[in-house]
């Protein structure tokens, strides 16, 4: 059943000599519900256009069901597209939107009905067959969109930011619906965003982009728990990224001394970026833990308080129930499975250091006392 | 972003329509301007027997500004009066000043003569009221009166589609930052409203300064236009050759004045419609 | 101020009416002065519909205006969906070409065709090729920028993805095209054709200057008849023409409005049975 459907064989895609993508290679299993991720620019909607037949790539294959198609124009191809904003047409209702594909095939008048009934009830919208699609509210047009696509029985939906538009609350009841319709219609999905919650919430696989470019394919726990760069660990929630040393196997050296961990396979004494997400770090007594650090800012996010505390001039960041005044010493723990050692990446020192979180005035000479236990 | 379908063949048989009629014709107009209507050699005398006429191409500039000035002052209040009307209204209006363009503006000039001669209309019920009757006709003002009458519709519409487009939100803006009603016409209405004043000139002026009827009924022979006298190279006087280079000259006359005009006003470059 | 802004719009409008009433008038009038009203006559109107060379002119005009309007609008059209492809420079050369019929008075058109035409004739050896065929050429010629300068703007503010929508769910380019894109810019297009047929309808300035003795519009002739003394069934022709002008125009606005009424109704009908 999980075969490969869609195959990316090196693409690169330039503009005006400007690349947008560079040798991006995916493997697509079928029922799959796989995003894009990434921010705007990172080339995952020209990906995504390519997949669909709008734009033929510079150089590289795309194979579907093991053929090449990349001469195949979009309207040959067994793949459908719900567009940013929806792009329903405007003087059609909504009944004809969701029947034109299968007018164009030539599909009777009487099959059409069916079919279009089977698909309102689909998308939660029977009774809206007469109305102007213009008049029709955001989550309500996006519906329309579903349906106009997933009519043709594609083997493949493309999905382009689809959520942009809608509101918080639309959005989180919109990303249940399309898990909801993806299961029960059981075809591939493939879905671009730049929301990383949207990803890790609808996704059996994530993609995630940057600079034209693939930093990591995985399940969403994958890329939560074991970020393939910097990059990803930033991009991916929120991240404490620490400059290491992999002493041997299970052993990473930072802050002048050595953690257990969960990682292998480096070189001895290999410099690795060590990240550290804040939910992760226990706050006990100072002194009780393996560090001890001032607290320089609080906030308060509701379930939580984002606490930074400066260790040794390298601020963190660290969320957790408990209260800790600003200027409080407080110890922290960390356990092995907290430490994810990567290797150093072109984004290495470029993310996870949170001394420019707030306005704050920086503690001179605060090189002190994080050696003793 | 490039699409894969590159439809920009289809301009093609446009393309060399514009070619073959606009762009072609032009040359040859430039051909005729330097060539001798008799032996058809190159020469220079067309254009400098042009010099001849200077006093009409200037008299034709005059009439033609005055004309353009006295659409743009009184024309202004107009689209800002239909801009303010209610959307229904407005139709109305707009449709009100276009209906006289569709309608004959030979007849309708005609029209003024009748009203203005010296036994017409205007002064039969001067001289009913035992007043002497006044020269309405065969001078400058009359050719200018023919001039706006026909030309204002030209000012007014584009005038009022920038107006009626402005949004009403930023005049409430300007007021709430304390600007009096004066204020907020002069510094934020007209602004916004300059490329209509720019395109409500150029189709004023350019038609107006090349007429060739309205001179030739309102006025007399000290109001010969440019106009006139290149009808009558071809239709008169049969001489193509000056008339070419009159054309020529014209034509190099109004790009001078159009591109002064979207200098003084910031570059705008934008071709309204009606 | 707005009350002057007001007393001069009422005084623009009397202005802008006053020559038309003039004509009007007169067209009901026995004397053959414009300016002096003699008997309430309806004569002028008979006289007009004996004149068959007058309505052969006017049927001259109106198969010249349709016929042009057509071209134009057909040429044109594809002209925009061509240019609204293009990019850069050639996009800029092309919409300059647009515009030079536009910016150049009619008159220096009307000699530039005119001076073609009699070059052409004298290389083709034809005594005049003045006619049918040069008026109709001459009008494409002017109404092609009109309706570019509609259809343009509808196709540069269109939502490009509607066309990536027709072609993901099967339709070819052309089907496309047909199906979905022409929906879009429709009234781009009736713009431009309404606006190409009125000025080819009453178009004096360029024709004059192309016609031959053979095919004259309606026009061309007023403008011959003008030199003599006007026949004032000329002004029963005008008063006429300025009816069905005035009432499709006004048909024209009301359906209009009722559309968009039409419309704010079903909305709310809508949003109450939603609410």
């Amino acid at each position: 059943m999980k075969k490969e459907l869609i195959k990316l064989e090196n693409l690169v895609m330039e503009f005006d000599g400007q690349r947008v993508l560079d040798n991006v290679s995916l493997s697509i299993e079928n029922g799959r519900f796989l995003t894009l991720l990434g921010p705007s620019g990172c080339g995952k909607t020209t990906t995504l256009r390519i997949i669909g037949g709008f734009l033929t790539p510079t150089s590289g294959t795309v194979l579907f069901d093991g053929q090449p198609i990349n001469n195949v124009p979009a309207y040959k191809r067994q793949i459908n597209t719900v567009f940013q904003n929806y792009a329903l047409f405007p003087h059609l209702d909504v009944y004809d939107n969701i029947a034109f594909g299968l007018r164009i095939a030539g599909v009777k008048e009487p099959e059409i009905d069916r079919r279009v009934s089977e698909m309102l009830s689909v998308v939660s919208l029977n009774g809206f067959e007469n109305r102007s699609v213009t008049a029709l509210s955001g989550g309500q047009q996006q519906r329309v969109a579903i349906a106009r696509a997933l009519i043709n029985r594609p083997k493949v939906l493309l999905l382009d930011e689809p959520l942009g538009a809608l509101d918080l609350r639309l959005r989180k009841d919109m990303q249940n619906e399309l898990k909801r319709i993806q299961q029960e219609v059981g075809i591939t999905f493939i879905y671009v965003t730049h929301d990383q919650e949207e990803a890790l919430s609808m996704s059996d696989t994530v993609v995630v982009m940057d600079s034209g470019r693939i930093q990591q394919v995985g399940t969403p726990e994958d890329i939560y728990n074991e970020p393939a760069n910097a990059y990803v660990a930033d991009f991916i929630g929120e991240s404490n990224i620490l400059d290491g040393i992999m002493k041997s196997d299970f052993k990473v050296n930072f802050f002048g001394r050595d953690f257990d961990c969960l990682d292998k396979g480096f070189a001895p004494d290999e410099p690795v970026d060590v990240v550290i997400r804040p939910e992760d770090v226990d706050i006990v007594a100072p002194g009780a833990g393996q560090l001890t650090g001032t607290v320089t800012n609080v906030t308060f996010k509701g379930v939580h308080y984002d606490t930074i505390v400066n260790f040794s001039g390298f601020k963190w960041l660290i969320q957790t129930t408990d209260f800790n005044a600003e200027g409080s010493r407080i110890g922290i723990r960390l356990n092995p499975d907290d430490i994810h050692v990567m290797h150093k990446s072109e984004y290495s020192g470029m993310f996870g250091d949170y001394s420019s979180y707030s306005a704050e005035y920086d503690e001179i000479a605060v090189a002190e006392e994080s050696e003793e236990e | 972003m490039k699409r894969n379908s590159g439809k920009s063949w289809l301009s093609v048989p446009y393309i060399v329509w514009m070619l073959l009629f606009s762009i072609i014709p032009l040359c040859i107009v430039i051909y005729y301007a330097f060539t001798d209507s008799l032996t058809g050699e190159f020469t220079f005398s067309n254009i400098t027997g042009i010099l001849d006429y200077a006093t009409i191409f200037l008299r034709s500039i005059w009439l033609s500004v005055a004309a353009t000035i006295i659409c743009l002052i009184i024309g202004y209040p107009v689209a800002y009066t239909i801009a303010r009307c209610k959307p229904r209204t407005q139709r109305m209006l707009q449709m009100l000043v276009m209906l006289p363009m569709c309608m004959s503006f030979l007849l309708r000039t005609l029209a003024w003569v009748a009203l203005l001669e010296d036994t017409g209309i205007i002064n039969n019920i001067i001289t009913s009221l035992g007043l002497q009757p006044l020269p309405l006709i065969r001078n400058s003002g009359a050719v200018i009166l023919g001039m706006v009458y026909n030309y204002l519709p030209y000012m007014i519409l584009p005038l009022y589609t920038v107006i009626s487009k402005i949004n009403p939100r930023l005049i409430e803006a300007a007021e709430d930052l304390g600007c009096s009603k004066a204020k907020t016409f002069t510094k934020v209405i007209l602004p916004l409203s300059v490329p209509g004043i720019i395109s409500g000139i150029t189709m004023v002026f350019v038609p107006a300064v090349s007429t060739f009827y309205i001179s030739q009924k309102l006025g007399s022979t000290g109001t010969v236009m440019v106009g006139d006298i290149i009808e009558s190279q071809f239709k008169g006087a049969y001489n193509p050759n000056l008339g070419a280079a009159m054309s020529l000259i014209l034509m190099i006359l109004i790009f001078i004045c159009i591109g002064i005009t979207n200098r003084v006003a910031g570059d705008e470059e934008e071709v309204m419609m009606p | 101020m707005r009350n002057l802004s007001k007393i001069i719009t009422v005084i623009v409008f009397i202005f802008l009416y006053i020559p038309i009433i003039v004509l009007a008038v007169a067209s009901f009038s026995s004397g053959t002065d414009l300016a002096v009203f003699k008997e309430f006559t309806l004569s002028r109107y008979s006289e007009l519909f004996r004149d068959t060379t007058l309505l052969t002119l006017l049927r001259n005009s109106v198969i010249i205006a349709v016929l042009s309007t057509a071209i134009a609008t057909i040429l044109g059209t594809a002209a925009a969906v061509g240019i609204s492809r293009m990019k850069g420079r050639l996009r800029k050369l092309v919409m300059g070409m647009t515009n030079i019929p536009m910016t150049n008075p009619d008159i220096v058109t009307g000699v530039s065709l005119a001076l073609m035409f009699a070059f052409t004739g004298t290389v083709l050896k034809l005594n005049s090729v003045l006619g049918f065929w040069t008026l109709l050429i001459a009008h494409i010629t002017f109404n092609l920028p009109y309706v570019i300068l509609n259809v343009m703007p509808r196709l540069t503010n269109m939502n490009p993805f509607l066309t990536d929508a027709a072609l993901d769910l099967g339709c070819t380019p052309v089907q496309a095209f047909f199906k979905v894109t022409i929906h879009e810019i429709m009234p781009g297009i009736i713009a431009g054709a309404l606006m190409s047929f009125t000025m080819s309808l009453d178009d004096f300035v360029i024709s004059y200057f192309v016609t031959g003795s053979g095919f004259v519009t309606l026009p061309v002739e007023i403008y011959n008849y003008t030199k003599k003394p006007i026949h004032p069934k000329l002004y029963a022709l005008f008063t006429l023409m300025f009816i069905v002008i005035l009432a499709l125009m006004v048909t024209m606005n009301l359906l209009q409005g009722r559309n968009k009424k039409a419309r704010i109704h079903g909305i709310a009908a809508r949003t109450g049975k939603e609410a």
